[in-house]
């Protein structure tokens, strides 16, 4: 199928929680659309090849780049971003303990480091070092050396088994 | 609201506090701001760059007819345009008559320089535009290495200048030759640093606006100075300087020195608006960041050292290139200068001989780059201290400290000129050898050694400049040079405290962070001077040239905030106190001096007591109760500029930056004999910076400098081809480390304050660039014994180091060719034999219907002239398919014996040209062998394919011609080309016999 490339095709998708709509060029990458049609930008874009992983998000709670998936390719699915991780004002588990063990400077990769480790607790909820390096490989950072990182997705797994972080939320609600 | 802190303390104080960093709340939301997410006014048009695919070539035509009549396309900024409304940019160094402009307009002289702007509703339809920019090139000779473009017969990229070095300074301090002369031993050693970047992850970014009511520029750019830049690009876009106004976001993906590199771009999209007369937007890409921001300079340096028996080195001599690229670009040529008067390191060395020459090569310019000139200087001295330890037969450890400054010696002038504040050097090297635990390290190596590893110890020993002289680069000019242009000197930092009517404090800076938390830092500056809680101070460091406090040194580089900034924010912070301890004193007709601040209140100790925001509020609310030298509101800007930064003297001694931290540094490596991996067992690095002002935010610059440093040391080169092809231009080709290859250093401290700056804080966020890489090189050094070791030490680097024992090629199996000298230039031969006479294979060839049916991939051909040919021709390469505007021209015809046939084009993915020389030999039975000898070049993204799949592609592209034509003359395929080789392999693999 060859579009012409001013035909514009609607797209609804479920954007962290809520139904959004629009309408776009089918070859428009799904980070631009999410960034500039839909406002989410916490997708931060870095190579539009594939490599850096800064655009990662999650796609039917796949974490996914959205450089390498056109806006079309989302119609109907799920996306979640960085957006999405705190409730209520509150930053989650993984946020705090990112900012506890120094694990951003810019910034500017961590949204996607986020979501990539957010997918990768759900699959992994008992990670040992060499696996949360190896996931996230398919990041760079270029303020950090990964040592904060690290350090933060293994303290945050070890607080998910012994349910630490759960009721430490729930005792400090007001915790900005 | 929750404790940010790791850490707290009972007596209030901030400063030196592990305080999380207030930015982290914003942006672990994803709801920083960016660049490129602020909003735009609305109208704002995109721009999309065209660039060169050559290296170096004239400028013959540029056609931008049908990039117009694209729909959505609005306008293109060319050479032309640019000629009229603005200037060239001034360069640092005078009497090299060198043009440097935004766009390309008679040359271009790196591949990726600009050389038109699309300006288009989207960037998806400027994008389309680029490809219908009709761009004519005559391809030069480029020339890519220092060396040979420092040579008489080099092609020279600027005409006007006559040749490519454009600056060169000799410098003598004490008495090198005697040194040299009186010396026990000379050890020399020549290294190569090469050129890479600390890619930040996210790109440049412009927002240009136009007034032309006013005549004002208004950009927003995500710049991070030095400020100083400021006055070039007023220069170049022709407006007095209060006519460019320069913003900067609140936030910035990162930048390491290489956001210095965008203000070429800040003029470009100031003249793209006014072109289009409306706002225009412009997001660089990663190729186009590797290809055409900014990166490290490539320096060549021989070094000699004049030592005596006992390892005490008396001099030391400098002769260096540095290879700025297409064009000085301010503030080159800096890479030198910053760190001249730290020449001689940490030694206490007294007599130092310098050449440096500057030389222009077709890459693109260079730039700032954390570690900026530190990384080269320092890998050229310690290579050279290990050196002199090897031949000396002597422990490098004890060279090293023979030789260093010791303490009782500071202030220490060096022989160059630097004022070296404070240190201790020797106990510092001390702890972190026992804290690291050297010893063991040293038994380690012995053990692996003993059971056949490859395993090396290596050292250095760094001083770490900070807060850079802004004079220091007019070193690169004469002493009669600098008479008459005046002094230059200082470093000038400022910081605004704004108190509003209830008592909330707001601070300003000049900083431009780029993700090290001085929000943070200053926050708790400020706190702590004024007794309130940091999370309450608001900090803002956007940076807007048109209406807050900014000098020439503002910006975010030389590692300037700890000491500069941040001490310019106690200072304001003192001046607000000073007006509230007064306001509160006459309230209370106390002495102002017993006047308190803490716990967000305003005491007196077992007196009268107010709340912060009732003191600060008088200030705006009542006036009549202010002491007669108040005059009300509340608002302290503070100035700050240390007196120790002067200008050069009239001998070149610069005290080129104000603070100087130590850094020493030892590791183990462990090489793989079969791969040639470098692995590093273990990196011990011990920093003395001074007062820390926040340890963890310390420790995460030193992680994050280590880590960048080690991909200069084992993975990253900004790679050209010998045609000046950007051989780096993905992140799949340009390696950085991941995590997994990331290593964890052990990370020591001791504190030495500086005397200098306000908070005894020095600069510590470049060590790690500068120290890393030389001390990873002298353990590959000592692991393998060898002493020409050359960065990145990839694992091929390495296995050649090692030495290999080539098994024999397997029989039958042709050699590559050896790729021509000069560019990688493909030459082969081949024949084919048609079965028609010499005479009528000519004619047809010279039919230009022929030509159209027998180039592959052509979809139209006409006459230019004769035996000339426009042609449209789609090449695919690999992975690469390209459509050329290709010249096709038949010459040297001999008829019916021998002819030449030659082609070259241009397409978006780079530069091609072929030539095939064929002789028509008659055979007995009247046919004809066409034998034809073909070279190809290419050049672009093109010849990042690899020479190998090259010359197959060449040949088999080469051998279509030939075949075409034979099939056109007997209407069907004949033998002898590549081919029918094929059929008749394929054929006999699967056991059909012969096909031809």
């Amino acid at each position: 199928m060859h579009a012409p490339a001013e035909q514009r095709s609607e797209i609804e998708l479920e954007l962290n929680g809520e139904t959004r709509h629009g309408r776009t060029e089918p070859r428009t990458q799904l980070c631009d659309f999410l960034r500039h049609d839909l406002g989410a930008t916490g997708v931060h874009v870095g190579c539009e090849h594939g490599v850096c992983g800064a655009c990662t998000v999650l796609v039917d709670g796949v974490a996914s780049r959205s450089c390498l998936m056109l806006a079309v390719q989302a119609d109907g699915r799920r996306i979640d971003t960085v957006e999405s991780l705190a409730r209520d004002d509150v930053m989650n588990d993984l946020q705090q303990a990112f900012s506890r063990h120094h694990a951003l400077q810019c910034g500017f990769c961590t949204s996607g480091i986020l979501m990539s480790c957010v997918e990768f607790l759900q699959r992994v909820p008992t990670p040992d070092e060499a696996q949360v390096r190896d996931m996230l490989s398919g990041h760079l950072c270029r303020c950090t050396g990964y040592t904060g990182i690290v350090r933060a997705v293994l303290e945050v797994a070890g607080q998910r088994q012994s349910g630490e972080s759960q009721q430490n939320a729930s005792e400090n609600p007001n915790d900005v | 609201m929750s404790d940010h802190s790791t850490e707290t303390r009972a007596d209030g104080s901030h400063i030196g506090r592990s305080q999380t960093r207030f930015e982290d709340q914003a942006l672990l939301r994803g709801l920083g701001r960016y660049a490129d997410d602020l909003a735009t006014p609305p109208g704002t048009l995109h721009a999309a760059v065209v660039r060169s695919p050559h290296a170096h070539a004239r400028v013959l035509s540029v056609d931008v007819s049908e990039a117009l009549a694209l729909k959505g396309v609005r306008a293109v900024l060319t050479g032309e345009d640019v000629k009229r409304w603005a200037h060239p940019f001034p360069v640092g160094v005078r009497g090299a008559p060198m043009e440097h402009w935004c766009l390309a307009v008679d040359k271009v002289r790196y591949v990726g320089e600009p050389v038109c702007v699309v300006i288009a509703e989207d960037r998806y339809r400027a994008e389309d535009a680029l490809d219908l920019v009709r761009v004519q090139y005559e391809p030069l000779k480029p020339v890519i290495d220092p060396e040979k473009a420092a040579a008489e017969d080099a092609p020279v990229l600027h005409d006007a200048v006559g040749g490519n070095v454009v600056n060169e300074r000799h410098f003598r301090y004490g008495d090198p030759d005697q040194a040299f002369e009186d010396a026990d031993h000379r050890v020399s050693i020549k290294v190569r640093f090469p050129r890479n970047s600390c890619t930040p992850i996210e790109c440049y970014v412009v927002v240009g606006q136009y007034q032309p009511a006013t005549g004002v520029y208004d950009i927003l750019s995500n710049f991070q100075g030095p400020y100083a830049l400021h006055s070039v690009m007023a220069r170049a876009l022709n407006v007095t300087s209060n006519r460019l106004r320069l913003r900067t976001p609140p936030d910035s993906g990162g930048s390491f020195g290489i956001k210095q590199g965008v203000l070429t771009y800040v003029v470009l999209m100031g003249l793209a608006a006014r072109k289009a007369g409306a706002p225009v937007k412009w997001v660089e890409d990663r190729l186009e960041h590797l290809q055409a921001s900014s990166s490290a300079t490539n320096r060549v340096a021989d070094m000699e050292a004049a030592v005596d028996a006992d390892g005490r080195v008396t001099a030391l001599r400098y002769d260096q290139i540095d290879d700025c690229g297409g064009y000085l670009r301010a503030p080159e040529p800096a890479t030198f200068y910053r760190m001249h008067g730290n020449l001689t390191g940490a030694y206490g060395i007294r007599n130092l001989a310098v050449r440096n020459r500057v030389v222009l090569t077709n890459k693109l310019p260079s730039g700032l780059n954390r570690g900026f000139g530190g990384g080269q200087m320092y890998f050229a001295l310690e290579r050279l201290m290990h050196q002199v330890a090897r031949q000396l037969n002597l422990d490098p450890l004890e060279v090293m400290r023979r030789n260093l400054v010791p303490a009782d010696a500071f202030p220490y002038r060096t022989a160059s000129g630097a004022l070296l504040d404070s240190g201790k050097y020797a106990d510092t090297v001390d702890l972190a050898l026992r804290d690291g635990g050297y010893q063991e390290l040293i038994q380690r190596r012995d053990r692996a050694r003993a059971e056949g590893k490859l395993y090396g110890v290596g050292l250095c020993a760094v001083v770490e400049p900070s807060i850079s002289n802004m004079g220091y680069i007019t070193t690169a000019l004469t002493p009669e040079q600098r008479r008459k242009a005046g002094p230059k000197n200082g470093a000038v930092s400022t910081a605004t405290i704004g108190i509003d009517p209830l008592g909330g404090i707001t601070v300003h800076v000049s900083s431009t962070p780029q993700g090290q938390g001085h929000q943070t830092v200053v926050a708790q500056v400020v706190a702590e001077v004024l007794g309130v809680d940091p999370a309450s101070i608001l900090v803002n460091v956007e940076l807007d040239t048109g209406k807050d406090p900014w000098s020439i040194a503002s910006g975010n580089y030389s590692s300037r905030f700890a000491g500069a900034v941040a001490g310019a924010v106690h200072k304001a912070a003192l001046q607000v106190r000073a007006r509230l301890a007064n306001i509160a004193a006459t309230m209370w007709e106390a002495d102002a001096e017993r006047v308190r601040f803490a716990g967000g209140k305003v005491f007196i100790e077992d007196g009268p007591s107010l709340g912060f925001h009732r003191v600060a509020g008088t200030a705006h609310w009542s006036p009549a109760l202010l002491p007669d030298n108040e005059s009300g509101g509340l608002r302290e800007t503070a100035f700050w500029t240390p007196p120790q930064l002067e200008a050069p003297d009239d001998d070149d001694h610069i005290n080129s930056s104000l603070c100087h931290g130590f850094i020493f540094d030892y590791c183990g490596v462990e090489i793989d004999r079969v791969t040639g991996e470098v692995h590093i067992d273990r990196y011990v690095t011990c920093h003395d910076a001074g007062r820390l002002l926040n340890p963890m935010l310390v420790d995460g610059q030193i992680r994050g400098g280590f880590t960048q440093a080690l991909g200069v040391a084992l993975m990253e080169e900004f790679a050209y081809g010998e045609d000046g092809s950007f051989l780096s231009g993905t992140l799949a080709d340009y390696l950085l480390p991941t995590a997994p290859e990331a290593v964890e250093p052990l990370i020591l401290h001791t504190e030495t304050p500086s005397p200098f700056t306000p908070l005894g804080a020095k600069g510590m966020g470049e060590g790690n660039n500068m120290s890393t890489p030389v001390c990873i090189a002298n353990a590959v050094a000592d692991a393998l014994g060898r002493d020409d070791i050359q960065l990145p030490l990839t694992p091929s680097r390495v296995r050649g180091l090692i030495g290999i024992d080539e098994p024999p090629a397997p029989e039958g199996l042709e050699p590559l060719a050896a790729p021509r000298a000069g560019g990688p230039a493909l030459q082969a031969r081949d024949s084919v034999v048609v079965p028609a006479s010499p005479q009528t294979v000519y004619d047809t060839v010279l039919d230009p219907e022929t030509l159209r049916a027998i180039i592959p991939g052509c979809h139209a051909l006409e006459l230019e002239g004769e035996n000339q040919y426009r042609a449209d021709v789609t090449v695919g390469v690999g992975m690469i398919k390209a459509r050329f505007a290709a010249r096709v021209r038949l010459s040297d015809l001999d008829p019916p014996h021998s002819l030449r046939l030659s082609g070259s084009g241009d397409s978006a993915m780079g530069s091609a040209s072929g030539s095939a020389h064929v002789t028509l030999v008659e055979l007995d039975n009247g046919h004809t062998r066409l034998e034809y000898v073909y070279e190809v070049d290419v050049g672009g993204k093109i010849a990042a394919v690899g020479g190998r799949m090259l010359q197959s592609a060449s040949k088999i592209i080469i051998g279509q011609v030939f075949n075409r034509l034979a099939q056109r003359l007997t209407g069907k395929p004949v033998g002898g080309g590549l081919w029918q080789r094929l059929r008749a392999l394929i054929a006999r693999l699967l056991g059909k016999g012969d096909a031809s």
